[in-house]
């Protein structure tokens, strides 16, 4: 029984890390997610071929704001090339619980911004993988 | 005179609701081993046996294609259909079956009007009035139709409470109009427009009416002539009829004068290479082969309406109104959006949880079988003016019980454990 929403992604959504502006970003974009309204912008300093520093800004469910936190955590440090190895499914393993498919998109809103932010092209992970890794 | 819903509040339901139930298989379903609650009635209706009946009986019996064949099965498949169109025009108070145009939505009557009356009459500096009430279906199509011709959008606000601003609507009316679109009942908040009186102002100002209908047909008595509007728009989903049927009743002077709004079959009485003559009304707007299975079953679900009294179904939904409102309200964290009392509104009741998302809400309450809508409602203004993103909704129908309400309160108290609010 809501296995959704175990105290894990409840607290990065009760407790957000890397949230708030970012000096200095080098990068920055917003998307949102038009079915539920989710938002979210995300800044990224990066340092030759590092991600520095990450911050976001969103609201939204906790799926998508917990996403975010969870992301932003991850790629601090990452260089470009390990950032763009993530994709759909290891955002969904890295939240570790069931997604149903009206929610997907919830759960994707982060690393599509992060796709926007990094590459300046934002699709939605699954539908556009390929191109956004052909593009790097 | 307002009256304010407190703890207590008793209205009875006129309707035999378990015999109601009876006629709909679905609500005898299970979701995640709970019994289903269905609460999302504004977004589209279950069906009974006499509707799904109805639609089963033209495949399984005398399906043929309508206005063509000159056998039996075609025969009686018009009948059906043209049956419906007499029906429905019944049920809405319209003097004339040729001012029921079949459509597969409301969205598609209004862009019809849209498409046809609007681009042969909206020009360049007219104003169109629109509200924040309306849905989108009632707004993009008149907001790209003023980019397209250089008309001006006047937007009326609401107050707090959710009911439009009659005084700034009055003041607009009175600067003159090519043309009023306002919504009779608000999907996201249930309110009511006073439209008759609107109406009236309106026309007699100069402005053509459009009101669309499509949350009030199914939930209050809407009789056009009494209205006395210009265009009014429905769809059958929300009325126990199957998606892809809906109606335009439009006044005949206007539709007679009315360019088609598709072109093809069934729409022409003569074709030749210069030159198109149109078919008379209503099948001059019904280009191609209409949904008419879907119609028939739009006969059959006002049928089923008319037998139960569409104001019983409205007092029925009030009383679950009365019986939700004030326990919905004492509930700590809870804000309740649109009219706090039961006069002038229907069975839509929409409220946030503070500290919960919507969709977080309709998630954990799917996991108890209750089936709401999460979101903004197809009402992104409206959202805007009430300062949030989204709200949960709860919207009721003839076959919901003080039962359910009491389910909904339940998994509210479920989602604030899971969150810890």
């Amino acid at each position: 029984m809501d296995d959704m929403y175990r105290d894990y992604i409840l607290d990065h959504y009760k407790n957000p890390r890397n949230q708030g502006e970012l000096e200095g970003a080098t990068n920055s974009y917003s998307d949102s997610n038009p079915l539920c309204g989710d938002e979210i912008s995300m800044a990224l300093r990066i340092d030759g071929d590092r991600v520095a520093d990450v911050r976001f800004n969103g609201k939204g469910c906790a799926i998508s704001q917990a996403s975010a936190s969870i992301l932003t955590e991850e790629i601090k440090g990452k260089t470009l090339d390990e950032v763009k190895a993530i994709d759909r499914d290891h955002i969904l393993e890295n939240l570790g619980i069931p997604i149903s498919p009206a929610r997907i998109k919830c759960a994707l809103l982060s690393l599509k911004t992060l796709k926007g932010a990094a590459w300046g092209l934002p699709a939605w992970p699954g539908e556009d993988e390929a191109k956004a890794r052909s593009a790097g | 005179m307002a009256v304010t819903v407190k703890t207590g509040t008793e209205v009875r339901s006129p309707l035999d609701v378990a015999k109601i139930r009876a006629d709909f298989p679905i609500l005898s379903r299970a979701v995640n081993g709970k019994p289903v609650v269905y609460l999302d009635n504004a977004a589209t209706s279950q069906k009974p046996r006499q509707v799904i009946g109805a639609m089963r009986a033209v495949f399984e019996e005398y399906n043929a294609n309508i206005h063509r064949g000159v056998y039996e099965f075609s025969e009686q498949t018009t009948a059906a259909f043209e049956g419906a169109r007499a029906k429905v025009a019944r049920f809405i108070g319209a003097h004339d079956d040729r001012e029921v145009i079949f459509v597969r939505n409301a969205t598609e009557g209004v862009n019809l009007v849209a498409y046809t009356w609007g681009r042969e009459n909206i020009r360049s500096g007219d104003r169109i009035i629109s509200t924040v009430l309306e849905h989108h279906s009632d707004f993009v199509p008149w907001q790209q139709l003023a980019k397209d011709v250089g008309a001006q959008i006047v937007m009326i606000d609401v107050d707090d409470d959710g009911r439009l601003r009659r005084e700034q609507l009055s003041a607009e009316i009175k600067k003159g109009a090519k043309l009023l679109a306002i919504t009779h009942t608000s999907n996201g908040l249930g309110t009511v427009n006073p439209v008759k009186e609107i109406v009236a102002e309106a026309r007699a100002a100069g402005a053509t009416v459009l009101v669309d209908a499509a949350q009030a047909v199914p939930h209050t008595p809407v009789d056009v002539t009494d209205l006395d509007c210009d265009f009014l728009v429905f769809s059958g989903h929300k009325m126990l009829a199957p998606p892809g049927s809906g109606g335009v009743w439009g006044r005949i002077g206007l539709l007679e004068r009315m360019r088609p709004f598709l072109f093809g079959g069934d729409m022409i009485s003569r074709v030749t290479v210069e030159k198109t003559e149109w078919n008379e009304l209503p099948w001059k707007f019904e280009a191609g082969t209409s949904s008419y299975v879907d119609a028939i079953g739009l006969g059959a679900a006002v049928d089923y309406l008319e037998a139960v009294g569409v104001a019983n179904i409205h007092d029925h939904e009030l009383s679950l109104v009365a019986y939700l409102l004030p326990r919905l309200s004492e509930i700590p964290g809870v804000e309740v959006y649109g009219p706090k009392t039961l006069d002038d509104r229907v069975g839509v009741v929409s409220f946030n949880i503070e500290g919960i998302h919507p969709h977080d809400v309709a998630t954990i309450f799917d996991r108890e079988g209750v089936c709401v809508r999460a979101g903004h409602h197809c009402n992104q203004l409206l959202m805007t003016r009430l300062g949030v993103a989204a709200t949960t909704r709860a919207s009721f129908y003839l076959y919901n019980t003080t039962d359910e309400c009491d389910a909904l309160l339940g998994a509210i108290d479920r989602a604030k454990k899971v969150f810890k609010v």
